[in-house]
């Protein structure tokens, strides 16, 4: 069960197109994530000392915020990090017991708390840190890609959709089928060159992050002219007032 | 990453046990131990109590122990559920090498024997391959570390093999086994440790968030403010300064003593060799667990760069 599956021809491969220009690190996709997945496929999500100090717990989203680049060039970026569900993970693969497994249908990697042994050896594969040991439980949980809400018909169509896409403020976040290239994620990657996390270790990871857009060019910074507040001595303000003309 | 002390426990017994095992099913129908069976019995079962004290301490790291027996099922794709079929399996020759032994059975003793040395080699490659086949472990997925774990293994095995064979008056061998087996550790691990010292992460802070096209990334604002698990599990740390001093303590200790001790014993001898040797392979399972420890405390996570931008 931990090995790969077979992908059908046709396929879907589900994920998330995160634009690294909108996000505003708000954190709300973080917490309505912990919401709706608190009670649902991987629930509950512990949290430890919640209301005093050393409050910690499971999440499956982490928004980071970085700055890259340089002086003029350089700008705060805000980064919500969570499962990619890799095409090939080896998270799942390490998996001694079979929890651990990706399904073929839409590619959606997933544990099964049931037979989870709590081992951690997943979490140690995972190189972006997205599988968190639930300590209560002492099973591993990590992101379902909200699988109990995107095929859910008992809500309403428009809103089966990742509770973190439904979440965004800046609609940061996109679903959708990323095997697919005439799906609005796909266009989306195309268009704006969507980069994979970390491709150089392989495990092609199907979410794509948007990089933030070029800004225009800035003109030269100038020095501002003195205002007649800004000149103490009576002589030059009058010197001022009279050049100006 | 974080050094858990069952796992530290469980590496370093069972890999003693499984080296004595191994060691045990070689040498002795090439006549180079004492042909007693108590002799084999005496090893044979301590080699047992170790590997089932390892085996029982890694059950301690697992949130579910008493779902362990599903470790068994994904061998196919898992080194972890290998190590475990493996480990199960080389109890059945043993034991039945046991039971050849107290029957008198010479020729089926012999077999068993040597099934269980190849089960002990299997099983420690496996607990090797666990820790190698982890990408985003740079210190880890090296070639030097199954070997490693091969190597140390057998040498440890060795140091407890000689302490037995010391009570049955054999020294001579055993001893001479411990000084090339220690020496081969020694420069293994010197020669790994002085390649990770020099080693990247596998992957930087630019191309953790794809953000390399703008610049030189730095970490800005953490996500929580607390400690996660993940920064308890992947973000351990050991200072420099520490970890070089431990490394020469784990030189001096797991390798330099039970040298010394093993020339010695096998120099001098007398009653001298029986206490000598003792102390050597307690002094080299001492320097195992160190050894352990720093294996761990040593290697950095890919994760982290998120947190920690290098």
């Amino acid at each position: 069960m931990t090995m790969l599956p077979e992908r059908p021809i046709g396929a879907k491969a589900l994920g998330l197109v995160i634009d690294l220009d909108t996000c505003v690190g708000c954190q709300a996709c973080a917490t309505n994530c912990k919401e709706w997945n608190a009670s649902g496929h991987s629930g509950p999500l512990p949290d430890i000392h919640p209301y005093s100090a050393g409050a910690e717990g499971t999440w499956f989203n982490r928004v980071h915020s970085y700055e890259a680049g340089e002086g003029a060039e350089g700008r705060t970026v805000h980064f919500p990090r969570s499962c990619l569900h890799c095409e090939t993970p080896d998270c799942v693969t390490v998996c001694p017991t079979g929890a651990s497994y990706k399904r073929a249908e839409d590619g959606i990697v997933l544990v099964n708390a049931d037979a989870c042994i709590g081992c951690g050896l997943c979490a140690w594969a995972c190189p972006y840190g997205a599988r968190e040991m639930d300590e209560v439980e002492g099973v591993m949980k990590k992101c379902t890609l909200c699988v109990d809400r995107i095929y859910n018909e008992t809500i309403p169509e428009p809103q089966r959709q990742p509770a973190c896409v439904l979440a965004c403020p800046t609609k940061a976040r996109h679903f959708g089928d990323l095997a697919d290239p005439e799906s609005n994620v796909s266009k989306l990657v195309a268009e704006r060159g969507g980069q994979p996390l970390m491709p150089e270790l392989g495990y092609n990871p199907v979410n794509r992050y948007l990089p933030p857009r070029q800004r225009p060019v800035q003109a030269e910074a100038y020095e501002d002219s003195p205002t007649p507040m800004d000149i103490k001595n009576p002589l030059l303000r009058w010197m001022d007032r009279v050049l100006t003309r | 990453m974080n050094p858990a002390p069952s796992i530290v426990f469980f590496t370093t017994a069972s890999g003693a046990g499984y080296g004595l095992l191994f060691w045990l099913g070689l040498l002795r129908p090439m006549g180079l131990l004492p042909q007693a069976p108590a002799f084999a019995l005496v090893c044979l079962a301590l080699a047992l109590l170790l590997i089932t004290a390892g085996l029982g301490s890694s059950l301690l790291h697992l949130g579910n122990p008493g779902r362990a027996w599903r470790a068994l099922s994904q061998w196919r794709s898992s080194w972890l559920s290998r190590e475990g079929v493996a480990a199960v399996l080389t109890y059945i020759p043993a034991v039945l090498f046991g039971l050849a032994l107290l029957q008198g059975a010479t020729g089926l003793a012999t077999l068993t024997g040597l099934l269980a040395a190849l089960g002990a080699v299997v099983t420690v490659w496996c607990t090797g391959m666990i820790y190698a086949s982890l990408k985003p472990i740079v210190q880890w997925h090296h070639p030097l570390v199954a070997p490693g774990y091969l190597l140390l293994a057998a040498y440890t095995g060795m140091a407890l093999l000689a302490a037995v064979s010391a009570l049955g008056g054999v020294v001579g061998g055993p001893a001479s086994f411990i000084i090339t087996l220690g020496l081969a550790g020694a420069i293994l691990k010197l020669f790994y440790w002085n390649t990770i010292d020099g080693l990247r992460p596998a992957a930087t802070l630019e191309s953790a968030t794809s953000l390399g096209a703008i610049g030189k990334v730095r970490p800005l604002d953490p996500p929580n403010t607390e400690e996660t698990w993940l920064m308890r599990e992947m973000g351990f740390r050991v200072a420099r300064k520490h970890a070089a001093s431990l490394r020469r303590i784990a030189l001096a200790v797991g390798f330099g003593v039970p040298i010394v001790l093993a020339l010695l014993a096998s120099q001098v001898g007398g009653g001298l060799a029986l206490p000598a040797l003792a102390l050597a392979a307690i002094a080299a399972l001492g320097g195992m667990l160190i050894e352990r420890w720093l294996m761990f405390a040593e290697a950095t996570h890919t994760a982290m760069l998120y947190y920690r931008g290098a």
